[in-house]
């Protein structure tokens, strides 16, 4: 058995092409006549040289070939099933195109697919969706930044330790907790302080609270990158005169900047995609409005009405609900392309 | 002699009786020196002799650190670098550092220059400044068409020089430089070596290097410090370079300069 994993070593080490597998092996004379006929003969190419390596020992290709095939395995289940998703959305949406005009879909300004007359424009939809998520970024930006700075910059390296991981409990509560948090403490608490005569059901709340579940988001990865940032840097800084408030604001957060826009592009995704707390605390009222305090629906929480009711199979409300989720796919998929362009565009190589 | 008058005139920065900790362990020893003003001053010795600890003494680098604790004054004007009254940034104001790898902001050349005067509020010609500094680091005429080029686009050479003219631009009485060529080639290192030549008359330059043709080369003053029984540094000996490398007073710095030892 020891011999048998030695060999499997010496082959590994002289596929990767390290001249150093020296070991008590036939091997080693071998691979010495091997190199040298790669500099003097025509080069041998990968494929044969891996099947004259390893054509002695067909038990150790055999255990290569499956370690090989279960290790892609792993990686096709999580591609073919975002590649599944993908095509049952267009094949459905096809359906419903077929009955609402795109041109209807995107640009009109009523959804009311389950009264009459029954009107397909998803507008209302989408403007709820993106002003629970613009109230959700105002209050994770500012705030995911603030404490990544205070974490990266400030905190002594104990109380960070302790903070993070609790910081990321934040981020594990599961998301109905804090739907029902919006709905029976803040809403009632927005109602006796600020704004007596909004309604139970309102973006307000559901923004807020959600804002406060994507911190997490915000903050570590935007400590991440600050954390990047290297120590010389910091120090050319302080050489310099500059007090810590400066060295954060004028070195760490301008180096750090590319992944902080990736963290709040990320935390606007989650918040663009998130179901449960709106579907709970803002309410089931597609209206194209502005004003957070109004009941309104996002594209998720419809999805979550239409498929609970009973909504016979085949109808064109049925098919909604595709299309409503291929644009939102669409939605997050272009704010990753954004996130991931500006990481690309505005990395600074230090 | 002239050098002798300028040992006893007041001193740029004079450290007394400094012990520095790291935690319980004790990294200098009881250091007493007075650094002469606008004169290169060398130190040297054995790695790990607390030779860079004490350069991060003199600026209040060490605050960083959170283990560290200093004990003794640092006098700079009279006024110690370390009473409680003193504001640290105001100390790095006029006491500049040029660290062991160049490390430019990622900002443009001109930004990288303009960083130190924009935070002690400028208010004066911006461009102008820059190019003085640029001019005095020896750069301006490889950078002057390209100024709002990012700073990595440099040699490191350039970077280091770049560096310089950083520092330069908060017209710091005394500039503390960590081993600045310990990363550059032999020509980038002649170039650092006559820039600190000519900024000699005007500056008082503290060098920390492990290269002791270099201290031999450019210094006026020399340090000699190495480490104890219990790994602390102390200094060994201080005089004129040329007394030092040719006529040590101590065994010790004998040996190292000898390379008997280090």
């Amino acid at each position: 058995m020891g011999g048998y994993e030695r060999g499997n070593f010496n082959s590994r080490l002289i596929l990767m092409g390290h001249s150093y597998a020296r070991g008590p092996s036939a091997n080693w004379e071998g691979l010495h006549s091997l190199t040298e006929a790669s500099f003097t003969a025509p080069r041998v190419s990968r494929e044969d040289l891996e099947k004259r390596l390893l054509s002695g020992s067909r038990a150790e290709r055999g255990t290569e070939t499956a370690i090989h095939l279960l290790l892609l395995g792993a990686t096709v289940i999580s591609i073919a099933t975002t590649l599944g998703i993908v095509f049952v959305l267009v094949n459905e949406s096809f359906r419903f195109f077929q009955d609402v005009s795109i041109i209807e879909f995107l640009t009109g300004t009523v959804w009311t697919p389950r009264f009459q007359p029954s009107l397909f424009g998803v507008l209302p939809l989408v403007a709820g969706t993106v002003l629970v998520a613009t109230i959700a970024i105002l209050v994770a930006a500012p705030v995911g930044l603030f404490t990544a700075i205070f974490l990266s910059e400030y905190a002594p390296d104990r109380f960070r330790r302790i903070v993070k991981p609790m910081l990321e409990i934040l981020a594990g509560i599961p998301t109905v907790v804090y739907g029902y948090f919006a709905l029976t403490f803040v809403t009632p608490l927005l109602q006796q302080y600020i704004f007596p005569d909004m309604i139970i059901f309102n973006a307000l709340s559901a923004g807020l609270v959600m804002g406060v579940m994507i911190i997490p988001i915000v903050s570590s990865l935007t400590e991440d990158a600050m954390l990047a940032v290297p120590r010389s840097l910091r120090e050319a800084a302080y050489a310099l005169g500059a007090t810590r408030f400066e060295v954060a604001t004028r070195v760490v957060t301008p180096a750090a900047l590319s992944g902080i826009v990736a963290a709040i592009i990320l935390g606007l995704s989650r918040a663009i995609g998130e179901t449960m707390l709106v579907t709970i605390a803002a309410g089931a009222t597609p209206r194209l409005t502005i004003d957070p305090r109004e009941s309104i629906q996002t594209m998720t929480a419809y999805i979550v009405q239409v498929g609970f009711g009973e909504t016979p199979q085949g109808t064109t409300i049925y098919y909604t609900i595709f299309a409503v989720a291929l644009l939102l796919f669409v939605m997050t998929l272009a704010m990753n392309i954004l996130g991931q362009w500006v990481v690309r565009r505005w990395r600074q190589a230090y | 002699m002239a050098t002798a008058t300028a040992i006893s005139a007041s001193p740029a920065l004079s450290v007394r009786g400094l012990n520095l900790f790291y935690g319980d362990f004790q990294a200098l020893k009881d250091v007493n020196l007075d650094i002469p003003p606008r004169k290169i001053t060398a130190f040297i010795g054995p790695s790990g002799c607390g030779k860079s600890s004490l350069l991060r003494c003199m600026n209040r680098m060490n605050d960083l650190i959170r283990t560290a604790r200093v004990e003794g004054e640092v006098l700079f004007h009279g006024e110690n670098v370390y009473a409680e009254e003193t504001d640290p940034t105001e100390i790095r104001f006029r006491i500049g550092m040029v660290f062991q790898k160049p490390n430019p902001f990622p900002k443009s050349i001109y930004g990288n220059v303009a960083f130190g005067p924009k935070l002690a509020g400028y208010r004066g010609d911006m461009g102008a400044l820059v190019e003085r500094c640029l001019r005095q680091a020896a750069l301006w005429d490889e950078v002057k068409d390209r100024l709002k080029d990012s700073a990595y686009k440099l040699s490191g050479g350039q970077q280091q020089r770049l560096c310089i003219a950083r520092t330069l631009a908060l017209d710091p009485e005394v500039i503390l430089m960590d081993e600045p060529c310990s990363s550059l080639d032999p020509i980038a290192t002649l170039a650092i070596e006559e820039l600190m030549r000519e900024l000699a008359p005007n500056y008082t330059i503290a060098l920390v290097t492990h290269n002791m043709q270099q201290a031999a080369r450019v210094s006026d003053y020399t340090t000699f410090l190495t480490v104890d029984d219990q790994r602390s540094g102390y200094v060994v000996e201080f005089g004129e370079t040329g007394g030092i490398f040719s006529r040590p007073k101590e065994k010790a710095t004998e040996d190292y300069i000898t390379g008997r030892f280090g």
